[in-house]
């Protein structure tokens, strides 16, 4: 992503996973690059059959929407649904210039024409396991394969 | 005894009082509020939740405040509002309030928001609905007669968690006129419900419910001794409408002793925040002073109201 990510970017994480790698990217690459967090839960297209999850986390975005350049970043891109909500939410605040889409893995799976710019890692997983981001109290992230159940992204 | 508000799974199915709504359900309510307040800072301020569904605001009863953050938090949520001041039409020419709800429902209402003059009016339309096989549509308690006002008790803890964080530690204390409050008896059973220690009732005897007392409320009739070291102040309306009989000499007095001006306050704790359910009668129950002075959270009351009223609408759209 080094010199290819616009040096004013703005870099917007995907609660949970997304939103901690995206502070951890704002350290890492070079120029100024905004950082905020985005809980799509309000625009999932499953909320008529699984209803709101609890513990919704509310959307930040210091930045002005309208006219800035986005990278979307996420953990795991799966199915890519809730890159489309991202996105989706996004307009809700303005219009960008452009959006771009990082995400450390991509396993594969998808079920709407979603493609990242930016990619750490594909992998191939059974459809009934999970690939989950932790991060412990120190600040480390650790990628873990989980048996299934927690929601697909 | 089954929770009528909540269905098999413990989820909320409807929205009656907070009389016996568990605390984790509250507590799940005022969470998912919390990121609905900034939707109301953003260019555009819906989101599309409830996109397709159609509520009813039925008013029984007047109430244009309650009824506009109803209309505006449905709409925020992308739903379809259609408001029906009953009291000048069906009603008037004879239908029952049953085959009203029958109406409604065969124009494929999604969701109900009742404000009535009779106690228990939304927990018979609840009943009917579950009863006649309709378990996807849902009733909001907007005002029941004396008896709950849920979603403003929920909007009062919501702004008393807002600014104080921790119930566990508070004093709260409720004034005035607490016998024709059906918002005092919700945000009782809430403050109870969460664990607050010390809630108070203060007014006259003729003002506060003979029952007041096994609610775990300690009654004061001096407000002095009441508002000492409270956190928490909930101004009551005087409801003058509803008063039948002789229940106090007159305005003027009722403000002498129970209205809430400056010198008064600083009885309570100085970080202490004073709060009012609207509509509010400057010079009976309270001074402009205070009203507008730097521990009034009223207005920031009415803008929570709002997103505690889509959270609710939220959680019972989907089941």
């Amino acid at each position: 992503m080094r010199g290819a990510v616009a040096i004013n970017a703005a870099l917007v994480g995907i609660y949970s996973g997304g939103a901690w790698l995206a502070e951890r990217l704002a350290q890492m690459l070079p120029g100024e690059h905004p950082v905020g967090y985005i809980d799509v839960s309000f625009y999932r297209d499953d909320y008529s059959t699984k209803g709101l999850r609890a513990n919704v986390a509310t959307t930040t975005l210091p930045f002005e929407v309208g006219g800035s350049r986005i990278v979307l970043v996420d953990d795991v891109l799966y199915t890519g649904r809730s890159v489309r909500a991202a996105i989706n939410e996004l307009f809700d605040y303005g219009r960008p210039d452009s959006i771009e889409l990082a995400v450390l893995v991509d396993r594969g799976g998808r079920e709407l024409p979603i493609e990242p710019t930016y990619v750490g890692a594909r992998v191939s997983v059974a459809r009934n396991l999970s690939i989950v981001l932790q991060r412990d109290l120190d600040g480390r992230l650790e990628l873990t394969v989980e048996p299934s159940g927690v929601q697909g992204g | 005894m089954a929770n009528p508000q909540l269905n098999d799974k413990g989820e909320l199915n409807h929205l009656l009082t907070l009389e016996g709504l568990p605390g984790e359900v509250i507590g799940r309510i005022l969470d998912t509020a919390v990121p609905f307040v900034s939707i109301a800072e953003r260019d555009v301020k819906k989101v599309p939740l409830l996109r397709g569904k159609t509520v009813f605001n039925l008013f029984f009863e007047n109430s244009t405040r309650t009824r506009t953050t109803f209309e505006i938090a449905a709409k925020r949520l992308s739903a379809d509002v259609i408001n029906l001041n009953i009291g000048v039409s069906s009603t008037s020419k004879g239908e029952t309030l049953l085959d009203t709800i029958d109406n409604l429902v065969a124009m494929n209402a999604d969701m109900f928001v009742v404000r009535h003059g009779e106690s228990g009016a939304p927990h018979l339309i609840a009943r009917h609905l579950s009863t006649s096989g309709r378990p996807g549509i849902h009733v909001i308690n907007a005002g029941d007669g004396r008896h709950q006002h849920p979603t403003q008790g929920l909007l009062d803890l919501f702004t008393i968690r807002h600014y104080k964080q921790d119930f566990h530690r508070l004093t709260v204390a409720i004034v005035g006129d607490l016998l024709h409050s059906r918002v005092a008896r919700s945000l009782i059973h809430g403050l109870t419900t969460l664990g607050t220690p010390e809630v108070r009732a203060i007014g006259p005897q003729t003002l506060l419910p003979a029952a007041v007392e096994s609610l775990g409320v300690h009654v004061f009739h001096d407000m002095a001794k009441g508002l000492s070291g409270a956190d928490v102040i909930v101004m009551l309306r005087l409801q003058s409408e509803r008063m039948k009989g002789a229940l106090l000499p007159s305005p003027g007095e009722f403000f002498k002793h129970y209205g809430l001006t400056v010198d008064k306050l600083a009885l309570a704790k100085p970080d202490a925040i004073v709060m009012h359910p609207g509509p509010m009668n400057r010079g009976v129950e309270i001074d402009s002073a205070v009203a507008d002075g730097k521990h009034s959270v009223i207005l920031p009351q009415v803008t929570f109201g709002i997103a505690v009223r889509m959270a609710v609408m939220s959680m019972l759209g989907a089941s």
